[in-house]
C-alpha cells in the first residue's frame, strides 16, 4: 500500500484535468449555475456523458465482469475513484460522479455482493457503461454512525410510497435507490425515473433552493411508484445504505482535498500579484503565516484522503476500514472549510463578490462538511477504535 | 568496489571473527569498528566508512547489534552536526583529527550558533574573532548550548569582518573548549533544570589549523550544520508518542473524564493520526527520490500538537495537575519527556516552537520556498554589519 500517486493514477488525473479545463471553467460553472436554477436541471449532462463514456469514470468502482474496470490484479479500484473525486472538486465540477458513481454504485456493489443479485448486477453494468446515471434517495446529511430509518415503504403491488428529502443528484438520475422498510425488515428498492419505466407523476424530485449551488439537494417523493426489489434484510439496518456512506465519506475526503488545494493555489496566485501599501500583500507575514499553516493543514489533508483511499482500495478489506474513513473525514472536512474560508479572506472584497468563483468553493466545502457524517460524528466514532472512552 | 548488502554483511562478520566483543576493551572495539568502514558506511574509506551508498548502515548496524556501541544520545551533537559539516569543509587533517574519537564517543561536541543577540537571525551574531599571527583570538558570548561542560570541541561562528553584510562577515571555527578563557555556565530554564548552557569567550586564542572552511565562508559552512540539524530532529526514534502518554492517563483515570475534555483529546488523536500518515507519506516521497517540502512543516505540527496535548493531560489531571514533580536545578543528559510528569511535559514542550528554527520562522520557510510568496523587505541586507542599528 502507497500514500503516493502511481503513474496510472495520474495518467487519469490528467485526462480528467484535461477535460475539465476544457468543458468546465470557473466561468461555465458560473454560467452553468444561472441557468441552472431555471431549468431545475443544475448538472451538464454532456460533460457527464463524456467523463462517464469517453473516459470512464463511472465504471472504476464496478468489478470488470460486470462491465467496470475494476479488479483485484491491477485494475482500478477506489484509489483511482479517489483521483477523479480531487479534480473534480478542484474544478467544483457540476456533474453526479459522487451521488451516482459512488454511492448508488458503492450500495448496488454491496447488494451485489452479499447476494450476487441479478438486479444489482445490471445496474451496475448499465451505471458502468455510462448508459445510467443513478442516485441513493438518502439525505446526503446521513451519517455512516446513524444511517436513518427507511421513510419509504413498499406495497404488495410491488410499487413504494413517501419521502425523503436531503437528496443529491436525483435531478439526473435515471434510477433512484431507494431503501425502504417491510413488515419485517427493510429492503433497497430501483425506482426507474424515466418516462418509460413509470406512471406519470409516481416519482417527483422537488429541488430545493441548496447552500452548495453546483450540488443542490432535492426531495424525492413517490406515490405508488413501480420499483424493484434490489437486495433484502432481516433487521432494521440497511447495510447497503451504511456501506455505501462509510465508504462515500472516505471519497468524499479526496473532494474536499481537491476543493482545498484549489483554494490554496487561487488564494496564493492572487497575494502574490495584488498590492496594497506598494508591495504584494502576499509579503505581509500575516498572510504568509495564514497561508503556510493552510498549506501544512493540506499536507495532512492529501495523507489522510490517500490512506482512506487505499485502504477503501483493499480487497478483501483487512480489519476495520472506519479508523481511516473517520479520520480522512474528520480533518479534510473542517480543512476543504478553512481553505475556502481563507480564499475569501485573503482575496478581499473581490471574494464577496458572485463573480468571482471563491464563493462555488465555500459552498460546496460547507455542504461537504456536513456531508455524510459531520467531523464530529467521525470524531466520536474514533472514540472506540482509539480506545478513548466516553466519560460515563 | 561496489558495496551491497552481501558484501557489506560479509565485512562486519569479518571484523567480528577478529574482534570479539566479549574480550576486546569497549572502545579499543569501537576504534577497530571505526578503522574497519563499519562506523557510517557512506563515509569515505580510511574516515570510518567504506564509501558505500548509505542505506547499507542498516545492514552493518544489523551484523553488529549487541556490541558496544557510542551511546549516540550523548554525541548527538558531533555525528548529526559536526560529523557531515567536518566532512563536506575539513581540511584531510581535521578530517583525520575528528571524526574518530567524535564517532567513538571519546570527544563530545557541542554547538557555539545562538547568541543572546542573535535568535531568529542568526547571521546578524556579535561574537568576534581576530586574527593575531596565525592564531584567533575570540571574545563573545553563546547560549542555548547542550553539552557545552562535557565537551571537547564547539562548532564556533564569529564574526570576522564587520565591515562587509552580516552573512558575508563569518567565519566558522573548531572551538577548543578547554583553551584558556572558556566559561561554561549552566542555564536554568523553565522546567527548572539545566539542559543547556551559556558560554562566555573570552580572549580564547584558537589556532589557524582549528577554521573550518574559508575565512568569510562561515555562513554557507553553518548552513551545512544548520540542514544537518534538521535532519538529525526529523530523524529522532521516538519510544512512545505524546500522544500516547495522554492517551494513557485518559485510561487509568475514568474519573477525570469530562465530555469537553472527551471531544478535545478525539480532536487531537485525529491530529496525531494526520501527522503520522503525513510523516509516512513523507518518508515514502524521500524513498522514491521525490524529497517533499512536507518536511519542512513536520517540526511545526509536531511542535503544536506536542504543546496541546501536553497542555490538555496538565488540565485533565485537575488537582495532580498543580503539583510538579521536582524543581532540583540539575544537568540532565538529555530531555526526558517520558520519565518526567506532566507539568514538566508542558512546560518542557513550550521550546519545540523555538528551538531548532521558531515556528514563526519555519512558517515564513513554507511561505517563501513552497508557496513562492514574496519575501519581507528586508533592511539589513546590503548594510555592513557595524552600521546595523542597534
Amino acid at each position: 500500500m502507497t500514500l503516493l500517486y502511481t503513474e496510472v493514477e495520474e495518467e487519469l488525473r490528467a485526462a480528467v484535468r484535461d477535460l475539465l479545463a476544457d468543458r468546465c471553467s470557473s466561468s461555465a460553472v458560473l454560467g452553468r449555475v444561472e441557468s441552472g436554477v431555471e431549468s431545475g436541471m443544475p448538472y451538464d449532462a454532456e460533460l457527464w456523458k463524456t467523463l462517464a463514456r469517453d473516459i470512464g469514470v463511472a465504471g472504476l468502482l464496478v468489478p470488470e465482469e460486470l462491465g467496470g474496470a475494476a479488479s483485484g490484479a491491477g485494475g482500478a479500484s477506489a484509489r483511482e475513484a479517489a483521483v477523479v473525486l480531487e479534480e473534480l472538486g478542484r474544478a467544483v465540477a457540476p456533474v453526479p460522479y459522487l451521488s451516482s458513481a459512488v454511492l448508488a454504485t458503492q450500495a448496488l456493489l454491496t447488494a451485489w455482493g452479499a447476494a450476487g443479485g441479478e438486479v444489482a448486477g445490471e445496474l451496475l453494468g448499465r451505471l458502468a457503461a455510462g448508459e445510467a446515471t443513478a442516485a441513493l434517495a438518502v439525505p446526503f446529511a446521513a451519517s455512516p454512525y446513524a444511517p436513518p430509518a427507511p421513510a419509504v415503504s413498499l406495497s404488495e403491488d410491488g410499487t413504494v410510497t413517501g419521502t425523503v428529502g436531503g437528496v443529491i443528484g436525483a435531478e439526473i438520475a435515471d434510477v433512484l435507490l431507494v431503501p425502504v422498510r417491510l413488515t419485517r425488515g427493510t429492503a433497497l428498492c430501483a425506482v426507474e425515473t424515466s418516462p418509460a419505466g413509470t406512471v406519470q407523476g409516481a416519482v417527483r424530485v422537488a429541488p430545493v433552493t441548496s447552500l452548495d449551488l453546483t450540488r443542490p439537494i432535492a426531495t424525492v417523493s413517490f406515490a405508488s411508484a413501480p420499483a424493484r426489489v434490489v437486495a433484502t434484510a432481516g433487521g432494521p439496518e440497511t447495510p447497503w445504505v451504511r456501506e455505501a456512506l462509510l465508504r462515500g465519506a472516505g471519497l468524499l475526503a479526496s473532494e474536499q482535498l481537491g476543493i482545498a488545494e484549489w483554494c490554496l493555489a487561487t488564494t496564493v496566485a492572487y497575494v502574490r500579484e495584488r498590492r496594497q501599501f506598494a508591495r504584494p500583500v502576499g509579503s505581509f507575514q500575516a498572510v504568509k503565516h495564514r497561508l503556510a499553516d493552510l498549506w501544512l493543514e493540506i499536507a495532512g489533508a492529501r495523507a489522510a484522503a490517500r490512506n482512506a483511499a487505499a485502504r477503501l482500495a483493499e480487497a478483501p478489506v483487512a480489519g476495520d476500514i472506519t479508523v481511516a474513513v473517520a479520520v480522512a473525514q474528520a480533518h479534510c472536512g473542517a480543512v476543504a472549510v478553512h481553505a475556502a474560508e481563507e480564499c475569501v479572506q485573503l482575496h478581499g472584497g473581490i471574494g464577496m463578490t458572485w463573480e468571482h468563483p471563491a464563493h462555488l468553493y465555500l459552498k460546496r466545502a460547507k455542504a461537504d462538511q456536513i456531508a455524510l457524517g459531520t467531523p464530529g460524528d467521525h470524531r466520536e466514532a474514533l472514540a472506540g477504535p482509539a480506545d478513548l472512552p466516553a466519560p460515563v | 568496489m561496489t558495496w551491497d548488502e552481501a558484501s557489506v554483511a560479509r565485512r562486519a562478520a569479518a571484523f567480528l571473527a577478529e574482534h570479539d566483543p566479549a574480550t576486546v576493551d569497549r572502545l579499543e572495539f569501537l576504534r577497530a569498528r571505526f578503522d574497519a568502514g563499519l562506523a557510517w558506511v557512506h563515509f569515505p574509506e580510511g574516515l570510518g566508512g567504506l564509501g558505500a551508498p548509505r542505506e547499507l548502515q542498516a545492514v552493518a548496524d544489523r551484523e553488529l547489534r549487541g556490541t558496544p556501541d557510542n551511546q549516540p544520545g550523548r554525541i548527538g551533537i558531533g555525528l548529526g552536526m559536526a560529523a557531515p559539516t567536518i566532512l563536506a569543509f575539513g581540511t584531510e587533517e581535521q578530517k583525520r583529527r575528528f571524526l574518530r574519537p567524535l564517532w567513538t564517543g571519546e570527544e563530545v561536541w557541542c554547538q557555539l550558533f545562538s547568541e543572546p543577540g542573535a535568535g531568529s537571525d542568526l547571521a546578524t551574531l556579535a561574537t568576534r574573532a581576530v586574527r593575531e599571527g596565525d592564531e584567533w583570538v575570540v571574545d563573545g558570548q553563546k547560549v542555548w548550548t547542550s553539552s557545552a561542560h562535557t565537551a571537547r570541541w564547539g562548532l564556533l561562528l564569529a564574526r570576522t569582518d564587520p565591515g562587509v553584510p552580516k552573512h558575508r562577515g563569518l567565519t566558522y571555527f573548531v572551538c577548543d573548549m578547554h583553551a584558556p578563557g572558556v566559561e561554561v555556565r549552566p542555564l536554568r530554564q523553565i522546567t527548572g533544570e539545566a539542559e543547556f548552557n551559556e558560554v562566555f569567550l573570552t580572549g580564547v586564542r584558537l589556532p589557524e589549523a582549528l577554521r573550518l572552511g574559508e575565512a568569510g565562508d562561515g555562513w554557507r559552512v553553518a548552513q551545512a550544520t544548520l540542514m544537518n540539524e534538521r535532519v538529525a530532529i526529523g530523524g529522532m526514534p521516538v519510544r512512545r508518542t505524546m500522544m500516547e502518554v495522554v492517551a494513557d492517563t485518559w485510561r487509568s483515570r475514568p474519573e477525570l473524564r469530562t465530555h469537553d475534555l472527551h471531544q478535545r483529546l478525539l480532536r487531537l488523536w485525529v491530529e496525531s493520526e494526520v501527522m503520522r500518515l503525513t510523516a509516512a507519506r513523507l518518508r515514502e516521497q524521500l524513498a522514491a527520490g521525490h524529497p517533499g517540502p512536507e518536511g519542512s512543516g513536520m517540526k511545526l505540527a509536531f511542535a503544536r500538537l506536542h504543546q496541546e496535548l501536553s497542555g490538555l493531560e496538565v488540565e485533565l489531571l485537575r488537582e495532580d495537575g498543580l503539583a510538579y514533580d521536582d524543581w532540583t536545578f540539575r544537568r540532565p543528559e538529555a530531555v526526558d519527556f517520558l520519565g518526567r510528569e506532566a507539568g514538566y511535559r508542558y512546560l518542557r514542550a513550550k521550546g519545540n516552537s523555538i528551538e531548532g528554527g521558531t515556528s514563526e520562522i519555519l512558517r515564513n520557510i513554507i511561505a517563501e520556498r513552497v508557496l513562492g510568496l514574496p519575501a519581507e523587505p528586508r533592511a539589513d541586507k546590503d548594510v555592513a554589519w557595524k552600521d546595523l542599528p542597534r
